[in-house]
């Protein structure tokens, strides 16, 4: 306010309102769609173009088209679309070849991947027991309904609870008391012995079977389902593998840094198609002769090696992002490698590539539609078989354009999620 | 400078707590890890080719192939060798991925600059667009536009026809009219050659020129000069040869001409619509990028407009769209191995049907994965270096 | 200052030398700090006054010479053995220019984190020293906040008592007050003057010559990489001998 002394006591002017064509609708349309000749003619000529797409568009997929019909035969000819088709295939074209009375089973299971991704967009649920529970649950339930029963068998049970006990060991080691360090040491070493003796082969191997509904094996799936788990579960054990690239990719240590590098160029550098292939001819020639590895399985395990890969890549970013000083902080306190980085990086590092991750979700969701060349039917290939049905032949735009929009349905929203995230997280705590 | 640089006394460190002996101890855990995994499963995969008779080694290549390939750039038939049609594959892939680049990058530059365009009409249709065919697997799209392609158009006996009988379009792709060989052709090359090289030294002359004088020189219009005037003349010298080799109908299809196959169109028009969803987005950020007061500054400075874009804003704006663009590019030539779905024979397509006649699964998903990661890593290490030469110089 | 001369040296540095590449930081830095001395550092950008204190707590790595830090009658001397340098980082709380404070943790858990982690202390004690040490600090009511919603002063503030919360015998303040808004200097400065008044040993990189003139025994001037001149801060403003010190104290007293 160095120039002000001229001024004498302040008189309220009158709030100045803006000219009048600016304002309301008509100053909207002049402003924003003929504020110059070249935009006025780009206008004409966009809204010609607009009407007459959207007469087509209304005539074939509206007036001219059919919307129930015995077999295809009857839309030949109309000049519109056969929205028949849909009704008549939508059953196959959302559970594929599942047993016809039990389609239950995969809805149910969409609906359950479906309400755990929901749940886990909430960020009150962003915390490591609450989406273990979420996923835990999910998951249980998920491969219920597909599978109709599950086999447990009691050595996985135990050589997880091992290595979870053990870890809780490790870590636990400073912040826990006395009962609680005990309980953890009892845990390990009884499922040690546990697992020792059936190694050794003292005890025999043993299963809890759970048996709900008929079993249906993975190679009549299909449909969407199919498309949720290779997608979800793609994801989720990406995840933590995928940032075990990353920080290895960061490492001072030459050769893991290397061997992080190499897998994870190699796998950025060919096309997921490559990795499907070899997943369905060489994971069997990889094992012991004897054993035989699922198709599925083999599909989902193509699926989680791409995308570690592509999710060490933006973890990365996020540890770039990371302030040289954080590094210092933690040092300068005294945290240890495991301490520093559980408890100061990771928590930043990962709320940062949040959206980015989303993004890269939506990336496997569409990817996940190229499992249909090894032969799996997922969403994009019941849709296609639906074409082959003799009386329904002849309507591909239709049953795609359909697929199209389920598709859309889900990428859509999640990325409205991601930019809605991205927004929230800046706005966020800090300045 | 060379200062001796004594190393530190070493004080007695138990190696367990030296971070050296550590790291070195973790690094040779882990490799040895890796390897014994490594040789487990080599070990599995030689027994189990072993029990199945399956041969090992490329010998196979020299082999004849015998399998047809509906779409090739060099004459190839079944009596050739495994590796001319897997090099017919490779030629297929960059043919597709070379063209949907640059038809990608057309289309999406326009439709990224759409998106920033001030009519509002224009602006929604860009951004409706962007989110269709982003949000939809490409997959998808191929077999859209494939299958509309092939069931919706006409057989060749009711093809369109246009341009006064010469190019058809049918069922079965679009017939064009091509030039038949001419001497010249090859001579026209050589100009174009020329005409290159001619651009690069106009261009070299007139920085100097404008350095030491200060005159600028259109340096652009001469060399458009030099690259399209300099085969027209060598056409026109030599008499200007103008004989076509027209697609005609005969029986159930067309002779003649040169055909572009339903194929490769829906897959040329799939990568393209879906890339150029994505480079829409990375050129709007990249303008969007542009500081306000970086084309201010340029005017104030009494730049023009068209000065102010290529010197100021245009540098800057690349900086931002560069890394985004490669890593795009490189997506359209791994995409391009959906071909296989519908049936164009791109070199994965070609290696497929070679595993099936050899049984040799290891030595071709080798051959794919090594062609593609001298692709990308190539463009990778271009566009690195590029990026190093525009980057910012920063403290 | 004649009081110190009886207490035991806690830092002791002996000919340390440190290169960046070919590029010497540090040259044959001698350094004795006594047990409760506080030690003013000033010196032009680039004269190696942060690298050297970063040594003390091996944030830097140090090539030549020794660094030896004695607390409770034990010499630890740096080197490579990562449990000393635990156990030095332990004794040494550390004030960055940037604070540092980690944006995801509230302030409470930016205080206890240390506490927990490496001194492996019960969570509700912690609590307990890290509200006491807000008290100290004059912002209690902030410790369910998040850094980012803090003053720069404020977080500073906070920085300061996340060290403290170790209980160390040394602190390093590298330039704290730099980052700050004027209006904001005084109250992180008042904290530190309080700090020094209970006796802590304070190693403090600073161009805040009112500070060092009240609180320091010892102001030291760095100059590429060498001690130029140290002495009592009476002397050492009055009449510096060097003439690299007055050229530098006329720029940063004058303006």
């Amino acid at each position: 306010m160095s120039q002000a002394t001229e001024a004498g006591p302040a008189t309220p002017r009158p709030a100045a309102l803006p000219p009048v064509v600016d304002a309301g609708a008509l100053g909207w349309i002049r402003k924003n769609l003929f504020s110059s000749w070249g935009n006025a003619i780009t206008t004409v000529l966009l809204i010609a173009f607009i009407v007459w797409l959207g007469s087509f568009l209304l005539n074939w997929a509206v007036l001219k088209a059919t919307f129930s019909a015995e077999s295809g035969k009857e839309c030949v000819g109309t000049g519109g679309a056969c929205w028949a088709i849909i009704g008549a295939k939508l059953r196959y074209i959302f559970f594929g070849s599942f047993p016809y009375d039990q389609h239950w089973r995969p809805l149910f299971a969409i609906v359950t991947m479906l309400g755990m991704l929901v749940l886990s967009c909430d960020r009150r649920m962003w915390n490591a027991g609450r989406l273990a529970i979420i996923w835990g649950i999910g998951t249980v339930i998920t491969f219920m309904l597909m599978f109709g029963q599950i086999h447990i068998p009691v050595t996985l049970v135990s050589a997880i609870i091992f290595v979870a006990s053990l870890a809780a060991t490790l870590f636990r080691r400073t912040v826990a008391d006395n009962t609680e360090r005990t309980v953890y040491t009892a845990v390990t070493v009884l499922s040690g012995i546990y697992l020792i003796l059936r190694v050794l082969g003292v005890l025999p191997s043993y299963s809890v079977p759970i048996v709900l509904f008929s079993y249906v094996e993975t190679g009549s799936w299909g449909g969407l389902a199919v498309t949720m788990i290779l997608a979800t579960y793609g994801l989720a054990f990406a995840f933590p593998y995928g940032i075990l690239l990353a920080l290895g990719r960061r490492s001072n240590l030459p050769l893991i840094r290397g061997l992080c590098i190499g897998f994870i160029e190699l796998i950025r550098g060919v096309p997921l198609i490559s990795l499907l292939i070899m997943a369905s001819v060489m994971l069997p020639l990889f094992l012991p002769s004897g054993t035989s590895i699922d198709k599925f399985l083999r599909a989902q395990v193509a699926v989680i090696l791409f995308a570690g890969a592509y999710i060490a890549e933006i973890v990365r970013g996020g540890l770039q992002a990371l302030p040289k000083g954080q590094f210092e902080a933690a040092d300068a306190m005294g945290l240890n490698y495991v301490q520093r980085t559980t408890l100061i990086v990771l928590p930043q590092a990962l709320r940062v590539v949040i959206p980015p991750l989303i993004n890269t979700f939506i990336g496997f969701f569409k990817d996940t539609s190229l499992v249909l060349i090894i032969g799996i039917f997922d969403f994009l290939k019941t849709a296609s078989q639906a074409l082959v049905d003799p009386l329904w032949t002849g309507f591909p735009g239709e049953i795609y354009l359909f697929a199209a929009a389920v598709y859309f349905c889900f990428c859509f929203s999640m990325s409205r999620y991601s930019k809605y995230l991205e927004h929230e997280l800046n706005k966020g705590t800090r300045r | 400078m060379a200062i001796a640089q004594p190393a530190l006394p070493k004080a007695k460190v138990a190696p367990w707590n030296d971070p050296i002996i550590r790291g070195w101890f973790f690094q040779i855990v882990v490799i040895g890890a890796v390897t014994a995994l490594t040789w487990y499963l080599v070990s599995n995969t030689i027994e189990n080719l072993e029990r199945q008779r399956i041969a090992t080694g490329f010998a196979y290549l020299g082999r004849e192939s015998g399998f047809e390939i509906g779409d090739t750039m060099i004459p190839y038939s079944p009596a050739d060798t495994y590796a001319r049609a897997l090099f017919v594959g490779i030629l297929n892939t960059l043919r597709v991925s070379v063209l949907g680049i640059v038809l990608a990058t057309i289309l999406g530059t326009l439709i990224g600059v759409g998106r920033l365009s001030p009519n509002w009409l224009l602006n929604k249709l860009c951004e409706c667009y962007v989110e269709l065919f982003r949000n939809v697997p490409l997959l998808l799209w191929l077999f859209l536009i494939y299958k509309v392609i092939s069931e919706a158009f006409p057989g060749p006996r009711q093809a369109i026809a246009a341009l006064w009988d010469t190019v058809f379009l049918s069922n079965r792709g679009l017939y064009l009219p091509v030039p038949f060989a001419h001497d010249v052709h090859g001579w026209m090359g050589v100009a174009l050659l020329v005409g290159i090289a001619a651009t690069w030294a106009i261009r070299r002359w007139a920085k100097a020129r404008q350095a030491a004088t200060g005159q600028p020189f259109p340096t652009i219009k001469a060399g458009l000069g030099a690259i399209i005037g300099l085969p027209l003349l060598v056409w026109l010298i030599s008499g200007a040869p103008l004989d076509f080799s027209v697609p005609h109908l005969k029986g159930f299809n067309f002779e003649g001409g040169t055909v572009i196959q339903p194929e490769f169109t829906a897959l040329l028009v799939g990568l393209t619509l879906y890339t150029s969803a994505f480079i829409a987005e990375i050129v709007r950020s990249g303008i969007l990028a542009l500081h306000k007061g970086q084309s201010e500054a340029a005017y104030s400075l009494g730049l023009t407009r068209g000065q102010a874009t290529r010197l100021v804003l245009l540098p800057q704006a690349l900086r931002v769209i560069v890394p985004p663009m490669t890593s795009q590019y490189l997506n359209i030539t791994k995409n391009s191995s959906l071909a296989i779905a519908i049936g164009y024979p791109d070199l994965v397509a070609a290696v497929n049907v070679t595993i099936n006649q050899t049984g040799q699964a290891v030595e071709n998903v080798l051959i794919i994965m090594a062609a593609y990661l001298t692709v990308s890593l190539s463009i990778s290490l271009f566009m690195n270096w590029y990026n190093r030469r525009i980057a910012l110089k920063e403290r | 200052m004649a009081a110190l001369n009886g207490t035991s040296t806690v830092i002791q540095l002996d000919q340390v030398n440190k290169w960046y590449g070919q590029f010497h930081v540090l040259t044959d830095i001698n350094l004795q700090v006594k047990q409760g001395e506080k030690i003013v550092i000033c010196g032009p950008s680039g004269s190696g006054k942060s690298t050297l204190i970063r040594c003390i707590n091996r944030l830097e790595e140090h090539q030549a010479g020794s660094i030896v830090v004695s607390v409770d009658g034990k010499s630890i001397e740096l080197s490579n053995d990562v449990k000393n340098v635990e156990a030095i980082r332990k004794e040494v709380g550390m004030v960055f220019q940037s604070f540092n404070l980690f944006p995801h943790l509230t302030i409470l858990d930016n205080l206890t984190l240390a506490p927990i982690w490496v001194k492996k202390m019960p969570k509700k004690e912690a609590e307990e020293i890290a509200m006491s040490l807000l008290h100290r600090v004059r912002i209690p009511e902030q410790a369910n906040k998040y850094p980012g919603q803090l003053s720069g002063g404020q977080q500073q503030r906070v920085a300061i008592a996340r060290a403290l919360c170790m209980r160390p015998q040394i602190m390093l303040f590298d330039e704290p007050t730099s980052a700050l808004d004027p209006e904001m200097v005084k109250e992180v400065l008042d904290v530190m003057i309080e700090l020094a008044r209970e006796g802590m040993t304070m190693l403090v990189v600073t161009h805040e010559m009112g500070f060092a003139r009240s609180v320091a025994d010892r102001v030291i001037f760095m100059d590429r990489g060498e001690i130029v001149e140290e002495g009592p801060p009476k002397e050492f403003f009055a009449n510096p001998r060097n003439e690299r010190t007055r050229t530098f104290l006329s720029q940063i007293l004058h303006h």
